[in-house]
């Protein structure tokens, strides 16, 4: 398109002065002036014991606890997502029984703290003694001791897990919701199957809608496996920082340790998050035109000289499920 | 304008529908034969576009018979008994017809290639590189070769309604429903649209065409269907029916909409 017609000169821009924001430089004063003392107090204040964070942070308990942390979070997420799917699914079923029964698993586990749920999961051998499964009133079919299955890290992971399950339920409930309606009737006219319906075309676009406060539980979850002590498992970061810090009598230092492992771990998560949000969001937050199909536009270039046609910019959008 | 074939496609025979206490189908008695494009018109809240919803089923049929191709829709009859279809059944129906939405409805999360195999990789169990090379000449055949990789966020509206067409005629569907294709476009874009469909009506498809677009009627109608108030108010020749209403109702609706 042609916005200056030939022989026109160009406009002379408005060159107008802008408003001053003298706000904006006192807050930056003020602030700067806070941060530069807080920065002098945690530098020459000998009680922060820097020397301890040092030789600490990379300690083999430390890092194996930075390790347990990570596969707590990462298991009970796993089974979280994998538990929510199915709850949110059963929630918008036409099947009363399937309805109520994930009404009610909601209810429970974000109706009871996940303190009490954790320190249960490790009394559960108490309670059982032996798993067995068989027939109801009739033969056992296998039966094992409770504390061979339910170890204390399995019953970390099924107590985390199956407490978020219930949170992460909601939000999915919330993303499924968001899809239009016309989603489902475009693919129902197409023939397409209730499963395929959401698998392909509901769940990923819900996934806009899922993944921030996704992100968001799973920085939760990394931080509430801190509460596995009530198990009482004993390997993650925080026990493992607690239990050093008690050793040395320094606790400020440790406390350190465990938060810089915490921040570096949340700003890799983060990052994960960026790129999830990316993939779920093409089509929809890119508005950028791809490259065109080189064979397609050969071929329309043929039948109808694109004159009008924008041009493509150099953005490269990954064929979908290149297989 | 076509050759037909005179052998009934679609009837509807009694058409009732309730939401509620609503009555919004009072009766509907539609014929529809092979190779025939059928527009139905009438004022908003007439029922035409419930009417349309009710033959793939969007909408439960409340009383009456609609039948594609000789098969009852959404019921088996054992005994002089109806039986609902199981969903598989229905989805299996809903193969062989093809519908154009008001808002388009393309999945906002795959390309306009991608719209248009999803059915025919997904439901027919083709081959994706056999249901590529059939898009893209689908997308060529309504003008859009050179969008096939644009999500349709990047594309007009009345490009996105062609790439739905497109998506319809991906599973070779032996009747097309369009519910009011043009309503939502910008005038200037509803042109390309009606001459894709024009070349749809020109190539044979069955069509029924729920529509505010008299010209369209006119030209390209083989019957013209007025409703109001949930009832078939008149209906026959286009051409005869615009120039010519019957029925107060129809004159006054024609006088305002022409």
């Amino acid at each position: 398109m042609d916005h200056h017609q030939a022989g026109h000169a160009a406009p002379v821009l408005n060159d107008a002065v802008p408003v001053r924001h003298p706000g904006r430089w006192i807050s930056a004063i003020i602030i700067a002036g806070v941060l530069a003392l807080m920065v002098q107090s945690v530098i020459t204040n000998p009680n922060f014991r820097w020397d301890v964070v040092g030789t600490y942070i990379l300690d083999v308990k430390v890092v194996q606890g930075v390790g347990w942390t990570l596969l707590l979070t990462v298991a009970s997420m796993v089974i979280a997502i994998v538990l929510a799917i199915l709850l949110a699914v059963m929630r918008q079923s036409d099947n009363p029984v399937l309805r109520y029964t994930s009404w009610v698993w909601v209810w429970f586990f974000r109706g009871t703290p996940v303190y009490t749920q954790l320190v249960f999961w490790g009394l559960i051998a108490v309670l059982y003694p032996k798993i067995s499964a068989g027939v109801p009133f009739g033969p056992e079919l296998f039966s094992v001791d409770t504390s061979t299955v339910i170890t204390a890290l399995v019953a970390a992971i099924l107590g985390l897990g199956l407490n978020e399950s219930a949170y992460l339920a909601e939000i999915f409930r919330a993303g499924l919701k968001s899809v239009d309606k016309g989603q489902t009737e475009a693919a129902e006219a197409l023939g397409m199957g209730k499963g395929k319906i959401m698998w392909r075309i509901i769940l990923p676009q819900a996934m806009r809608i899922i993944v921030p406060p996704t992100g968001n539980e799973t920085i939760g979850m990394l931080k509430t496996t801190s509460l596995v002590l009530a198990v009482p498992f004993t390997l993650d970061l925080t026990f493992a920082t607690n239990a050093l810090a008690n050793r040395i009598y320094l606790p400020v230092p440790l406390l350190i340790v465990a938060a810089i492992w915490y921040l570096v771990i949340t700003s890799l998560l983060m990052v994960g998050q960026h790129y999830i949000e990316a993939y779920y969001g093409k089509g929809v937050d890119t508005n950028q035109a791809p490259v065109i199909n080189p064979a397609a536009a050969k071929a329309a270039a043929a039948v109808a000289p694109s004159a009008e046609a924008e041009p493509a910019l150099k953005m490269d959008f990954p064929e979908e499920e290149a297989k | 304008m076509t050759v037909t074939t005179q052998k009934p496609l679609v009837r509807i025979e009694g058409l009732h529908k309730y939401y509620g206490q609503h009555h919004v189908l009072r009766g509907i008695d539609l014929t529809v034969n092979q190779g025939e494009v059928s527009v139905v018109i009438g004022p908003s809240g007439s029922g035409k576009s419930t009417m349309l919803r009710c033959v793939n089923l969007l909408e439960t049929i409340s009383a009456g018979r609609i039948s594609v191709g000789g098969q009852l829709i959404g019921y088996r009859e054992v005994n002089g008994r109806l039986h609902d279809l199981k969903t598989k059944e229905i989805a299996a129906q809903r193969r062989e017809i093809g519908m154009v939405f008001q808002r388009f409805n393309l999945f906002p999360h795959k390309t306009a290639l991608y719209n248009v195999m999803e059915a025919p990789v997904q439901v027919k169990g083709k081959s994706k590189s056999a249901a590529k090379k059939s898009a893209l000449e689908l997308l060529d055949r309504v003008g859009l070769a050179d969008r096939a990789n644009h999500y349709p966020a990047q594309l007009s509206g009345g490009q996105q309604q062609r790439v739905a067409i497109a998506r319809a005629l991906a599973m070779e569907p032996e009747l097309m429903l369009f519910d009011e294709p043009t309503s939502a476009l910008d005038p200037e874009l509803v042109g390309d649209v009606l001459n894709v469909m024009k070349d749809l009506a020109k190539s044979g498809m069955t069509m029924i065409v729920v529509t505010h677009e008299i010209g369209f009627a006119r030209e390209v109608g083989d019957t013209l269907t007025f409703m109001d108030g949930g009832v078939v108010v008149e209906s026959g020749d286009p051409r005869e029916i615009i120039a010519n209403p019957q029925h107060a109702r129809t004159k006054e609706f024609l006088s305002r909409v022409l």
